[in-house]
């Protein structure tokens, strides 16, 4: 049996979920669109397994989003494959009026529903007393109180929606609205029921299994009968409205003192207030930005030591074989390269899920919606801009929330150019080139203040290229904010783990596949060449030097770069040299950019093999070697302040990540929007370069 | 001229007397901005937009542009 979760955004539909299904549930996308599809099962008293399908929150029948579409197309084609046997409709016990709209119109529909009644406890605080048993007679559909947190109720409401059938019963009479329309389509169309005839014609378009036949026959009709579609939803809402508000009136008594003031609008005189409010939110970002980077430093240092050792112990173990330093040097690592941004991701996933649990998240929308909109962007972008400073992956799956097409694509575009976790490597190591740990700018560590330049210079330029970009783009979909701020509530920690989980979860496959099979592709590039240059190289280091001036390691270490620059890695980045020449980069530079672009972090490991830093390439090391290195022609150093701020200037800007790329291409299903964005990205960090070196040169 | 929701002051309350026509109508019924219903203007986000509107116990964000299309009675409450 299939059975479909319902309900107005904020119902607390997912936490019926989650009792409903405990942890045997599923994260999907519906087909088609990004839109997260959440499945599991429970066991019904009778000892079958149901199938609970949490569809997104909805007000209405009549979408106004694309979460409120896929409602829609579901509900109203009874051949589509997710079309539910049953219905709960979760419910918000302080906000019914709202809230049995969309109920009303399932009831007319006729299909097998049970309410499931949430927040009845601050229902109650709140000095309102509602008659469920008198509110149950009127709608004539079973209702049970459930109680989210503990999950109460929820074995009653299996028990019921066991047993729950299609009620006789209507809310309203939809044949008035059109009677000609409607009686015709149940002809066409074999259908019995008026309403669902009434949603036909106002979705008939949307219904993927509706034939085009069919499709232009009932245009016929509704051109015959000049049906006006959204002037009759407005009718239809109206009037289930003034039904609601008088059944309301019979089964609620509200002993609320009208002037009686809340705890949400006692908190919200300081968080919403336009001078604290926003010193709040600023405090609050600047809290997690710290977060994410102070508490995440152990765990991430744990975690690339274990790899790190992993790789090491399984070398010496493992026999000389090319499939054994595929797994150290290839797998390995890029297994690492995965799992070092989890403590960074569980942070900022933990920290935005309570805001939003708490209800914040709508009050930091509500603040900073003005100044998004002047960049054509959303209250909503923040969120995604501010993820953007863990993961570009993470921030740009949750533009989802913004409903607007281009506000969402301007977000999901320049969210990579803010500076993601994996640029720190990079920056520490370059900044260090150049500035020494010492040197002091009043009293300020100048290192510091150059590495939060450039995470300004990313803010900065993002919200820069959504500006042009707002220009560039047209759309005729109008651009609107009408939010719910709900109350403040404490948060419930066992949906904020779930949901954190299932990020984590979606990173992980979504990012992880990426980085691993580039990786995998990049040992390649890097530990093969052309013929038999490998061992040339191998052989040509042996012969030209005297073996007793070095170390077993040191001839290793060695080897590995004369092998690095004779293989496919190599000859790409000689190959490349005349493009990047200008820049101030050599071929060797050249190497890194070319495999650091899967991920950005690369860089520091390639350097350290490119310029033979043995053994423990720890970044001090990696430093002293790149600082005193010199041009073997000129004699000249190759890490001027010049080459440095330039290379600092190209990873700022460059899209240096192919799981951004593929998760720009999955959540705008096309690859016309990553690869504009890939070229924008690497136009406008080859130009910052470019400009840089020959201004210092 | 009738006043709109966007004309309220902080702290001002006004009733919903129609909303004008639009792609947003029904979206604005549906949030509850019904005929007849109280609205108080509770404040203006910086920059004067959005505003955060307490209809009769549910709190709500509108932007300028959509609390001009609520039209409220002339009768002050």
């Amino acid at each position: 049996m299939n059975i479909a979760l319902i309900g107005n955004p904020n119902a607390g539909k997912s936490s019926v979920f989650n009792q409903l299904t405990g942890l045997r549930q599923k994260t999907g996308n519906f087909p088609g669109v990004t839109v997260d599809k959440k499945t599991g099962t429970a066991t019904l008293p009778s000892g079958e397994r149901a199938t609970i399908i949490d569809l997104p929150g909805a007000y209405s029948l009549y979408p106004n989003s694309i979460d409120e579409g896929i409602v829609a197309e579901i509900l109203c084609d009874r051949s589509h494959p997710l079309f539910p046997d049953k219905i709960i409709y979760v419910a918000d016990a302080n906000n019914l009026e709202r809230h049995l709209l969309l109920c009303s119109q399932l009831i007319d529909m006729q299909l097998p529903m049970v309410i499931a009644l949430t927040m009845t406890d601050i229902a109650e605080k709140d000095d309102m007393q509602l008659n469920i048993a008198a509110l149950e007679v009127e709608l004539k559909i079973e209702i049970i109180p459930v109680n989210g947190r503990t999950g109460k109720g929820i074995f009653p409401l299996l028990e019921k929606i066991e047993k729950a059938e299609k009620p006789e019963n209507k809310f309203s009479e939809s044949h008035p609205l059109s009677p000609d329309v409607i009686d015709s389509l149940k002809k066409q169309s074999g259908i019995s029921n008026d309403y669902v005839a009434l949603l036909l014609a106002h979705h008939f378009q949307r219904t993927g299994h509706t034939s085009d036949l069919k499709k232009e026959i009932i245009e016929e009709i509704l051109k015959k009968n000049s049906f006006d579609s959204l002037r009759l939803q407005v009718d239809e809402t109206m009037l289930r409205f003034d039904k609601i508000t008088a059944l309301l009136s019979k089964v609620i008594v509200k002993n609320r003192k009208n002037d009686s003031i809340t705890f949400t609008e006692k908190l919200d005189n300081y968080l919403t207030h336009p001078v604290f409010g926003s010193l709040i939110f600023l405090g609050m970002l600047f809290l997690i930005f710290q977060a994410i980077f102070e508490w995440a430093v152990l765990p991430m240092e744990l975690i690339d030591a274990g790899f790190s050792q992993l790789s090491i112990k399984l070398s010496e173990i493992l026999p000389e074989h090319p499939l054994s330093d595929l797994l150290t040097n290839g797998v390995i690592p890029g297994i690492a390269g995965i799992c070092i941004f989890i403590p960074q991701i569980t942070i900022l996933f933990a920290l935005v899920v309570f805001l939003e649990d708490v209800g914040y998240m709508s009050r930091a929308i509500f603040l900073s919606d003005n100044l998004m909109r002047k960049y054509g962007l959303n209250g909503r972008s923040v969120v995604s801009l501010f993820s953007g400073l863990a993961c570009a992956v993470p921030a740009i799956m949750a533009t989802r929330t913004i409903t607007n097409w281009k506000e969402r694509l301007i977000t999901l575009m320049v969210t990579p150019l803010v500076s993601c976790s994996a640029r720190i490597p990079v920056f520490t190591i370059l900044i260090a080139l150049v500035i020494s740990e010492e040197s002091r700018f009043i009293i300020f560590n100048t290192q510091g203040i150059v590495m939060f330049g450039l995470y300004l210079l990313g803010v900065s330029s993002a919200l820069g290229a959504a500006y042009v970009m707002k220009l560039i783009i047209k759309t005729t979909e109008r651009s609107y904010l009408v939010m719910e701020l709900p109350s403040y509530k404490t948060p419930h920690w066992k949906n904020i783990v779930l949901s954190v989980i299932e990020k984590v979860k979606i990173f992980i496959t979504q990012a992880g596949k990426v980085i691993l099979v580039i990786s995998m592709l990049l040992w390649v590039l890097a530990s093969y060449g052309p013929g038999k240059k490998m061992e040339q190289a191998a052989t040509e280091t042996l012969n030209t030097i005297s073996e007793d001036d070095f170390t077993e390691e040191e001839l290793e270490t060695l080897i590995a770069t004369r092998q690095m620059e004779a293989s496919y890695a190599g000859i790409m980045g000689k190959w490349i040299e005349p493009v990047i020449r200008p820049l101030g980069f050599d071929w060797k530079i050249g190497i890194a950019l070319i495999t650091s672009f899967a991920a950005r972090e690369v860089f520091v490991g390639t350097m350290a093999t490119l310029y033979s830093v043995g053994g423990e390439n720890d970044e001090q090391t990696v430093l002293e070697k790149l600082r005193t290195e010199k041009n073997p022609v000129t004699g000249l150093k190759v890490f001027t302040p010049a080459v440095a701020l330039s290379l600092l200037m190209f990873y700022v800007f460059a899209m240096q990540c192919m799981s951004t790329v593929a998760v720009v291409r999955s959540e705008t299903k096309s690859w016309k929007w990553p690869l504009i964005q890939f070229f924008y990205m690497t136009a406008l960090a080859y130009l910052a370069s470019l400009t840089t070196f020959q201004l210092m040169s | 001229m009738s006043k709109s929701a966007s004309n309220l002051l902080p702290g001002e309350t006004g009733i919903v007397e129609t909303i004008k026509n639009s792609t947003l109508t029904l979206k604005l019924l549906e949030m509850g901005f019904l005929p007849g219903k109280n609205m108080k203007m509770m404040r203006k986000a910086p920059g004067g937009s959005p505003l955060y509107f307490n209809l009769e116990g549910n709190y709500l964000a509108l932007r300028i542009e959509e609390a001009e299309s609520i039209l409220l009675s002339e009768a002050q409450s």
